[in-house]
């Protein structure tokens, strides 16, 4: 799996790129910050099931038989999927635009 | 035989289930199903079509293994859907929300918020490192031989628990459902698997899973509809007469005996979330796909199937209170109430018959052989490439083989892991093997999980620590499983267990870690320090995908 002397000296020159470093903070950023959401609200919501189950299954309003917990990860099952599409459209788009960019001009200098 | 259909569905399901085995029953050998069989043959005849066709687009190790690399981002969301949709799901969850009401919502949403996790910290990189197996990734700058002995050790015990589980659960799912008698069915499931994989490969094995995925959301869908009709569409209508009809009452809103305190419910969200992200046959359905944008995509579609077939069985499971659960015809004796007939997880059957007759019910067990094909089949192509890509071309042919040899290897490998799973299917009919799919996840999480991710996201990795470690989580899983309640009182009889929790994964994971970090960080070997040099390079093409895999030409 070792590269090649060509390949190695791509890598060196995304490495020195000041873009790269920014790409790859912003989008490390971004999917740390959506790990951390989905992450908080999941085990948050374990938390209430192991320690308070009670809350659980109280009705959202009187006479409806949404409750809590129904209601709670209806959204999860949104939201989290949600936040997929929201990084596949920015890792895809903005993200992706950038690393051809990288790629482009570092194999370019190369040869 | 009591009581072991279900405790083994959910078990195959996940580990931290075993716990419902008390509402289930028999595994009788019901009357041949004839609409079922009917359609299962046309799913057959389907499917080795395809396997034709796919056989003729096999030529190469790309081919073989990852289809080529050119599967699109929607197929292969479709086909890792299908891997994470099993027959246990379709059944063992409606069960559960039939039983217990909202613990079998609870426990989807576990199963389900792994992927957006999977998405944001890994797929890209697998995508950009990996080529075959995630042996790649993991040996991608460390000693090969060794690495790769240890991902394949690891991977192959991963994938013989699942598909000794699977199989087992086939043989008693397929005599409940078309009356077929169990060996006869193993060697059905056993044959046609062996058939997909060696000739077909990762196209065949990929296009088997998409078809049944859709059949599945098909299906589900259909039945949730004809249920929901039942009460005008309104979930309130839907809730209130399940309440007022079901045993628990009101208590089917509140979680029950799933989560009974913080620990279980740590180690099985724990164990879920990364187990799934260390399961060998879910890791290369990465490599199939075209580049890191697909594989982005891939997950998208995937959870977004998931997510929807859930709710379909939350609704499935509560209608199928009051329909299943109110007719005499599905209890024995007509006996509302008692015993139902076939065991607890024939309630999705059951309410296919109840609401679109004989000819749905055929439908929807044919759906469920064909999952259970499906997923037998991903597994043991992934054991195949296991033994020939990293032990025999990487480790004992020291990357000389040539692809020819390759390929032979890897297509012997699937005939011999089709024997095995059905030997071992036999030799397990009688046992309740729900441990073997802990011991699965367990060790995915522990063994394969920490250092993957430690390859990919740590430049302090190095071989000793990532083997050590490796073997550790591996070693720890097994012992915890092994002492744990599921196998030392359940299978080996002894009156108390020795680790108090079925699932090993809070435990066996950390540790996996720690021994990997420090055993790395202790070492300071000229090897340790050029492959430390080498993350630099690593890095760039994880994060940019330059130098990673293409698709091959077709």
């Amino acid at each position: 799996m070792s590269s090649t002397s060509s390949q190695r000296a791509v890598y060196a020159r995304i490495r020195s790129n000041p873009r790269f470093a920014e790409l790859v903070s912003k989008r490390q950023g971004f999917a740390t910050l959506l790990s951390v959401i989905v992450l908080t609200i999941f085990y948050g919501f374990f938390m209430v099931v192991a320690f308070t189950p009670n809350v659980i299954g109280q009705r959202l309003s009187e006479g409806s038989y949404v409750t809590v917990g129904i209601a709670a990860e209806l959204f999860m099952f949104i939201f989290f999927w949600v936040l997929t599409a929201v990084y596949v459209k920015r890792a895809n788009g903005e993200f992706d635009d950038i690393t051809t960019e990288i790629v482009r001009d570092a194999a370019k200098e190369v040869k | 035989m009591l009581a072991r259909l279900n405790v083994l569905l959910l078990g195959l399901l996940a580990p931290a289930l075993s716990f419902a085995g008390d509402a289930i029953s028999a595994t009788e050998k019901q009357p041949l199903n004839i609409h079922a069989i009917g359609m299962f043959v046309v799913f057959v005849g389907m499917t080795l079509g395809i396997t034709k066709w796919a056989a003729g687009r096999t030529k190469s190790a790309a081919d073989f293994y990852t289809a080529g690399g050119g599967i699109t981002g929607f197929q292969n969301g479709l086909a890792i859907a299908g891997d994470y949709m099993s027959a246990a799901t379709l059944l063992g969850l409606t069960a559960m929300v039939y039983g217990k009401g909202v613990d079998g919502y609870i426990y989807m949403i576990a199963f389900f918020a792994g992927w957006p996790i999977i998405l944001f910290l890994m797929a890209e990189r697998l995508r950009n490192l990996g080529k075959f197996t995630f042996a790649d990734i993991t040996s991608y700058r460390l000693n090969q031989s060794k690495v790769r002995t240890m991902a394949a050790v690891s991977s192959l015990t991963v994938v013989c628990f699942y598909l000794v589980a699977q199989m087992v659960g086939a043989g008693q799912l397929i005599k409940l459902l078309f009356g077929l008698d169990y060996t006869i069915a193993l060697f059905v499931v056993g044959a046609l698997m062996m058939v997909y994989v060696t000739f077909g490969g990762m196209v065949a094995t990929t296009w088997v899973q998409i078809i049944k995925a859709c059949m599945l959301l098909a299906g589900g869908t259909l039945v949730m509809i004809l249920a929901m009709s039942q009460f005008g569409f309104s979930f309130e209508t839907l809730m209130s007469k399940a309440i007022s009809v079901h045993s628990l009452g009101e208590k089917i809103l509140f979680p029950g005996s799933l989560l009974p305190d913080p620990v279980t419910a740590l180690s099985l969200g724990l164990g879920l979330m990364f187990g799934t992200a260390g399961l060998p046959h879910i890791l290369m359905r990465f490599f199939t796909v075209t580049n890191a944008k697909e594989a982005r995509k891939s997950v998208l579609y995937a959870s977004g199937f998931v997510a929807y077939f859930f709710n379909v069985i939350l609704l499935m499971g509560f209608a199928a209170i009051i329909i299943v659960g109110q007719n005499p015809e599905f209890f024995e004796g007509g006996n509302i109430g008692g015993k139902i007939i076939g065991g607890g997880n024939m309630v999705a059957m059951h309410l296919a018959k109840a609401v679109g007759g004989n000819l749905l019910l055929g439908f929807l067990s044919a759906v469920a052989f064909a999952t259970i094909l499906a997923v037998v089949s991903g597994l043991a192509l992934a054991g195949a490439a296991a033994i020939s890509h990293d032990i025999y071309a990487r480790v004992i042919r020291q990357g000389k083989a040539t692809e020819t040899e390759e390929l032979r290897v890897s297509k012997l490998s699937s005939v011999a892991l089709g024997i095995v799973a059905i030997i071992l299917g036999i030799a397990f009919e009688k046992m309740n093997v729900a441990f073997m799919v802990a011991l699965a996840f367990g060790i995915a999480a522990s063994a394969n999980f920490p250092v993957l991710i430690l390859s990919m996201y740590w430049k302090g990795l190095t071989t000793r620590g990532a083997v050590v470690g490796g073997y550790s989580g591996l070693v720890a899983a097994v012992l915890f499983v092994l002492f744990s309640k599921s196998v030392w009182v359940t299978v080996l009889g002894n009156a108390q267990a020795l680790f108090p929790y079925d699932q090993p994964a809070l435990f066996s994971m950390p540790l996996a870690f720690l021994v990997t970090i420090i055993i790395s960080k202790l070492d300071n070997s000229a090897e340790a320090q050029a492959e430390r040099a080498q993350f630099d390079d690593q890095y760039v093409r994880a994060q940019t995908g330059f130098g990673a895999a293409e698709a091959s030409a077709h």
